[in-house]
């Protein structure tokens, strides 16, 4: 079986970014896409905030840019999803649906995905009226009442977007203000169609169930965090938006993870504490967790990889001064 | 085979059709997700004979959305004679999908 140099797990800004490095240093990294392609900001409409974009670009539009420009330079690109990692001994194996790769270096670039509040209520409606992706549906709420769980980025982002379609639009915050950005906060406030419900949590999700055994949303029991109060709001949709879970459960076990589920990495870098394998964007980040912080960890990665494999081929062919060689070819 | 392309016209004639269980995609171009799980089931409409892949775009038919309580994308309904006999939505693997379809043969 051949090694790959590099194998890259996740097509996020951090993953790309880190193939269109890799790439450029002639590794040709092999990319494991995922089933959730493109990551995150496939949700998502408008990014305002990536550099480069002054009107701003539609996230499934600017993902495949990314995906264009890590292809360009001969980055292999695969759709499967990585089921298991095996990190005790190098060369490393990666195992995906179809296929079992072995693999010198290994960047992880999983993200995150959404987090559910974990009812019952909320299993069992998700799909009829519960659901955690606006953009995807959004259009279904026309002229209907939906709430927005969340105070984040993501849930002011979703709340406005949902406006477009439902004629009124309840955000329920469980604290007495947004994290999210000001500018959106703005947004939102200047809404006549938006109510923001504070201090309050989703107690339980409300609907029915139809002869034919059809369910739907009717509302749900608020409960306010600070009175222990209830009371029922109703709405045909609930959109849960309180935030995202690093995608890790993949390497639980090998890599160490902190508060949370982030993958640990040795500070100012991308390095794991297996030597080889580099983790960047979401994944470890707990702090920005921006699509340019992603992109940017996932530079560090591709170049922290590019020298690691140099001084690997240096020392193979028993040069004395292999890191002074490796420093000249690292790219930094 | 490739995937059958269902309108609110044809939509009834399609599920009904032959002997065969027949999976509608209920998708729309907007849809991230959808645009993860439409090349899987392209896919899989080749490689499975014994199901008829179709796909119903919602932007162009909500009546028929609506009808079948679709409220997320991507949600994908199997039907057999005509009747609907599982609904489930969202993304997921090519063989976590396949095994879906396969309990429906």
């Amino acid at each position: 079986m051949d090694i790959e140099k590099l194998i890259i797990i996740g097509s996020g800004p951090s993953g790309y970014t880190a193939a269109i490095y890799a790439a450029r240093a002639t590794l040709s990294p092999l990319l494991f896409e995922g089933v959730a392609a493109g990551g995150q900001l496939m949700l998502t409409t408008e990014v305002e905030n990536y550099p480069g974009f002054p009107e701003g670009i539609q996230g499934p539009e600017l993902m495949p840019l990314f995906k264009k420009q890590a292809q360009r330079f001969g980055t292999r690109i695969v759709s499967d999803d990585v089921v298991s990692v095996d990190f005790s001994a190098r060369p490393f194996t990666v195992k995906s649906g179809d296929r079992e790769v072995k693999a010198e270096s290994v960047i992880i670039s999983t993200g995150a995905q959404a987090k559910w509040l974990g009812l019952e209520s909320e299993a069992k409606y998700q799909g009829f009226g519960v659901s955690a992706c606006a953009t995807c549906d959004g259009f279904f709420y026309r002229g209907k009442e939906v709430i927005v769980v969340g105070g984040g980025n993501t849930a002011v982002e979703e709340a406005l977007f949902l406006t477009n379609f439902a004629s009124k639009v309840t955000v329920v915050h469980r604290r007495d203000e947004f994290r999210a950005e000001r500018i959106l906060q703005d947004r939102l406030f200047a809404n006549p169609k938006v109510e923001v419900i504070w201090d309050s949590a989703i107690d339980e999700i409300l609907g029915e169930t139809h002869p034919t055994g059809a369910v739907n949303v009717t509302g749900a029991r608020l409960k306010n965090v600070k009175t222990g109060e209830t009371r029922e709001v109703a709405a045909d949709g609930v959109f849960i938006a309180i935030g995202h879970a690093p995608s890790s459960e993949l390497f639980a076990g090998q890599l160490e993870t902190k508060a949370g589920g982030y993958l640990v990495v040795k500070p100012g870098t991308a390095a794991t504490a297996i030597e080889g394998v580099w983790a960047a964007g979401d994944v470890t980040d707990d702090v920005y967790r921006q699509a340019v912080t992603a992109a940017g960890m996932g530079c560090m990665a591709a170049l922290e990889a590019v020298r690691f494999l140099a001084e690997q081929d240096h020392k193979a062919e028993g040069h004395p001064i292999a890191h002074k060689e490796a420093e000249k070819i690292g790219a930094w | 085979m490739s995937e059958l392309t269902l309108t609110s016209a044809n939509f009834d004639q399609s599920v009904n059709a032959g002997g065969k269980p027949v999976l509608v995609d209920f998708w729309a171009p907007w849809c991230g997700p959808c645009k993860v799980m439409g090349p899987i089931i392209e896919q899989l409409a080749g490689e499975m004979t014994d199901v008829t892949m179709a796909k119903l775009n919602v932007d162009e038919h909500p009546q028929m959305a609506q009808r079948y309580n679709v409220l997320s994308i991507p949600t994908f309904i199997v039907f057999k004679g005509g009747q609907p006999v599982d609904q489930f939505s969202g993304t997921m693997t090519k063989d976590a999908f396949k095994a879906r379809l396969q309990k429906h043969l």
